[in-house]
């Protein structure tokens, strides 16, 4: 078999959505050398591609896009600052070497870079990961999938009645998507007291779209046979069980990162969120080797994956200068019932992390949460937030909260101060 | 439908065929591809719109060396005389094998203490390579099997493979020797004609043969009744099973496999060859003949076990969760535990029935049984001349689904020939837009997204379609669409 080529760039950026997008636009006027872009899709953007409604840009761009037309904004900024965009390019794992194996129409390649930034998104849990028993007939998909067939495909058969699971943003999304493909949403669910989505939000999606939301409720089977023909509900507190007829099930949020190459790679994950572990600066545990995007924190609202993508370039531009083992760091570690946090390695001498902002996920309503940090038992900082924290979305704690941690001290703790 | 240039349910003269496969499965597809192989008109009689859409597409996938078949019976043979049959066939045409061994795990004492007599047994079925093990050497081959295991028996010989590849290559080949494919003709009556031939009613017609095999799995006993027997009841049996994700691959290098004991059946953990880790059988007798749905109790189940046997596995993501029904058969009311092969030859009606969970690696041998009773019974008495064509085409090669060996994506030649074996559709399985292609001007082509899926893994990944869902149905959907003109 014939070898692949070889090819040398400065940078390798794998995933073309807005954490890659922007950390190629970020780095290409100041690298010496070619900053690509590597997207295994059609075309560059990621999620937003086919998230078509507004509300895409607010914090990057201070614009309010749809999703399609921010993908293709992030795609020219990127194509100006000289970046270079590979599309149809999957890249399938490592040489021993560490260089990137890919495999495009135009061939196999080895990839050599003197940094390789990892952007590869989350993807929703589908059924077979949630362990939904039942019947297993054409009709039950993710966001993702629905999203692809109504704005990609520009299909219209997608079904008539849908049962959505999951009351977060991206369930809107996927209500809303739904509508536009003629299928009514008969049903939110969510296995939460209260959905996930702000109230704010909630209540204009309740005026706009009248879809009732059942609370404290989970999927529990799917019947039918060709097609799906109803779902089996369960209320979490009191165990009973109804049948709701529908034709589609959509299956949101729930959102896993797509670690593949991450794991091939040997990177250090993080065992709660399944995301590499990075420290403030978005370095991996692999020198050379960063991440930005919704691997690290699934999932953010995708201009804080941009952000992400813009605050890694400073990092890997020092690497390419001048290469340097990183200082130890503190263990950044969530307790219960705050699920995950990211970043989670503090060092001496490194940013703040991006937006100043640590993200978490907490699997509790709290309205006025109290947040504690301690490190070798004592607790070095305690404030009251003024928003809430929630499931089904990231839970923000300023990491001026962390600024008095010592970077050569234990594992640091960040939890919620009992009531 | 696929179809040779004899085209009709009975051939251009308006002839019958001389035999009629009923069942496209492992075993029928086996039968008919070796009666193809005579100078025999042969139809292979699908009631589904796929072969393989049964049984035959849900089993475990494992090659098996019979160590643990009953001895003595037909199966035992059968099974051990088809892992070489197989085993050779799958050289032939590219069917993946890998060669992964057993091991029996024993947990408890009680089990420990049994290993000997199943290592005993495995030599009355002419299988003498397993080896008695202790913990260490267990541990050593599997670190990230649970605490507990206190010994095992190995089977070197037991082998993965891919049964929706197997079953392909056996319909193709039958085809390509002439047979005629006839998808969605479920068979609805049955009726002997004066003439020396049977007329077989169909949803899609009528299909006249001098003799009738029955290969119909889950519908064999239905079947059997409309030849005016009453002889035995199929029973389905409920097996669900999760598959865990490629990641997971490392904790499962060999076949683990449960002790049988008087407490209950245990389950399995192993290696697929699309690089998965499997955890099951369940084991549940319904009467159901359609319930392949998964159920609460069964995945509790899984994970007990799975829990207590790999719990590495269970922080893995699973990809894959279903369920097969195996043909058991009860005659009197009782569990009758070896095949049901029998030939009449006043009807010319050939029963192939009870296969239970080894037809994957039986079908060739049961093919060359089968072939064997007609041949022995004599042309004079059967009316089929079984003498071999000289001018046999060669075996198909089959494409390559198996993980551990060379597959489109990674083949910088097959790309420079073809980009489109460089254009990844389904990432998460890395299938390419070339390998679809293929599939879909196959000479067995798909009739639905799972039978594309079946013949190329798109679509049956981590994102169960959140990537790809939308791209892999509408090129399915294309490829259909351009099949439906005139054949």
């Amino acid at each position: 078999m014939t070898a692949p080529r070889h090819e040398q760039v400065a940078v390798a950026v794998v995933g073309g959505g807005p954490a890659g997008l922007a950390a190629a636009a970020a780095l290409a006027p100041h690298v010496d050398g070619e900053v690509r872009v590597l997207d295994r899709e059609a075309e560059t953007g990621g999620i937003p591609r086919h998230s078509d409604h507004t509300g895409y840009g607010l914090r990057d761009l201070r614009r309010l896009l749809t999703g399609p037309a921010y993908a293709r904004r992030l795609t020219d900024r990127a194509l100006a600052a000289g970046a270079v965009l590979r599309t149809h390019a999957t890249v399938t794992g490592w040489t021993p070497d560490g260089h990137l194996e890919i495999t495009a129409p135009d061939g196999r390649t080895t990839l050599a870079a003197g940094a390789v930034v990892l952007a590869t998104g989350a993807r929703e849990r589908p059924r077979p990961a949630r362990m939904i028993p039942g019947d297993r007939p054409a009709g039950v998909l993710t966001t993702g999938q629905l999203q692809n067939l109504v704005h990609l495909h520009h299909r219209r058969d997608v079904g008539t009645r849908a049962v959505v699971v999951g009351a977060e943003l991206v369930s809107w999304s996927a209500v809303l998507t739904l509508r536009e493909a003629g299928c009514r949403t008969a049903l939110l669910v969510s296995a939460h007291a209260v959905p996930e989505t702000a109230a704010p939000v909630r209540l204009a999606a309740r005026l706009g779209l009248g879809t009732p939301v059942a609370t404290r409720t989970r999927l529990v089977a799917v019947e039918g046979r060709d097609r799906v023909e109803a779902v089996v509900l369960e209320h979490v507190g009191s165990g009973a069980r109804r049948r709701v007829a529908c034709d589609t099930v959509v299956l949101t949020g729930d959102w896993v990162p797509d670690h593949e190459l991450a794991r091939l790679g040997g990177l250090e994950l993080d065992p709660v969120s399944r995301g590499p572990v990075v420290d403030t600066a978005l370095r991996t545990s692999r020198p050379g080797v960063f991440a930005a995007g919704n691997l690290l924190h699934p999932v953010d609202t995708a201009d804080v994956a941009a952000l992400d993508g813009r605050h890694v370039a400073a990092a890997v531009r020092r690497h390419l200068a001048a290469p340097a083992p990183a200082a130890d760091g503190a263990r950044l570690v969530a307790q219960a019932p705050l699920r995950w946090v990211a970043p989670q390695l503090l060092r001496a001498g490194d940013p703040a992390p991006p937006r100043g902002r640590f993200l978490l996920r907490c699997d509790a309503t709290v309205a006025a949460p109290v947040v504690e940090v301690v490190q070798d038992g004592v607790v070095v900082a305690r404030r009251r937030l003024p928003w809430a924290a929630a499931p089904g979305r990231v839970f923000r704690v300023p990491s001026v909260l962390l600024r008095d941690v010592r970077r050569d001290g234990g594992d640091v703790t960040v939890r919620l101060a009992p009531r | 439908m696929s179809r040779s240039p004899a085209t009709g349910p009975t051939g251009p003269t308006g002839a019958p065929y001389d035999v009629a496969v009923v069942g496209a499965g492992l075993v029928g597809a086996a039968i008919a591809r070796d009666l193809a192989g005579a100078r025999l008109r042969v139809a292979l009689v699908e009631g589904r719109a796929d072969v393989g859409d049964g049984t035959s597409k849900a089993n475990t996938a494992i090659l098996h060396t019979g160590f643990d078949a009953r001895p003595g019976t037909l199966e035992s043979r059968l099974v051990a005389r088809g892992y070489a049959l197989l085993s050779q066939y799958a050289r032939a045409t590219g069917i993946p094998v890998e060669p992964t061994g057993a091991t029996l795990v024993a947990w408890t004492d009680e089990e420990l203490a049994t290993l000997p007599s199943l290592a005993e047994k495995a030599a009355r079925n002419g299988y003498d390579a397993c080896e008695l093990v202790d913990a260490d050497e267990v541990y050593r081959t599997m670190p990230a099997l649970g605490p507990g295991a206190l010994g095992g028996l190995t089977v070197p010989g037991e082998s993965i493979t891919c049964t929706w590849t197997t079953n392909l290559a056996l319909a193709t080949d039958a085809v390509r020797r002439g047979a005629d494919l006839l998808r969605r003709h479920e068979v609805t009556g049955v009726r002997p004609d004066r003439d020396g031939t049977t007329t077989l009613d169909t949803t899609a017609g009528e299909v006249r043969a001098r003799w009738v095999v029955n290969a119909a799995g889950l519908g064999a006993d239905v079947l059997d009744r409309r030849f005016g027997h009453d002889r035995f009841r199929v029973v389905p049996r409920r097996g669900e099973l999760l598959v865990y994700d490629k990641l997971a691959r490392p904790l499962a290098p060999r076949i683990v496999l449960p002790v049988p004991s008087k407490v209950g059946k245990g389950v399995l953990v192993s290696p697929t060859i699309y690089g998965n880790v499997m955890l099951g059988p369940t084991a549940q007798d319904l009467d159901d003949r359609t319930a392949t749905g998964t159920s609460e109790d069964g995945f509790a189940f899984l994970l007990e076990k799975g829990a207590r046997i790999m719990p590495a596995l269970l922080d893995e993501e699973v990809t894959a969760a279903y369920a097969g029904l195996r043909a058991a058969v009860h005659v009197d009311g009782a569990l009758f535990e070896d095949y049901l092969v029998d030939v009449d030859a006043a009807q010319r009606y050939v029963l192939v029935g009870g296969i239970r969970s080894t037809g994957l690696t039986a079908s060739l041998a049961l093919a060359e049984h089968v072939t064997g009773l007609l041949a022995a019974a004599g042309p004079g008495s059967t009316g089929l001349d079984l003498a071999p064509r000289a001018d046999l085409p060669s075996p198909v090669t089959m494409p390559n689904l198996g993980e551990a060996f060379p597959r489109p994506y990674a083949d910088a030649d097959a790309i420079a020939r073809d980009p489109e074996y460089g254009r990844v559709v389904c990432f998460c399985e890395r299938v390419t837009a070339g390998e679809i292609r293929d599939a879909l001007a196959s000479t067995v082509p798909p009739a639905d997204l799972d039978g594309l899926r079946r013949r190329t893994r798109a679509a049956n990944g981590r994102c169960q379609g959140f990537y790809c869902g939308a791209e892999v149905a509408a090129r399915l959907e294309r490829g259909v669409v351009s099949r439906s003109g005139p054949a």
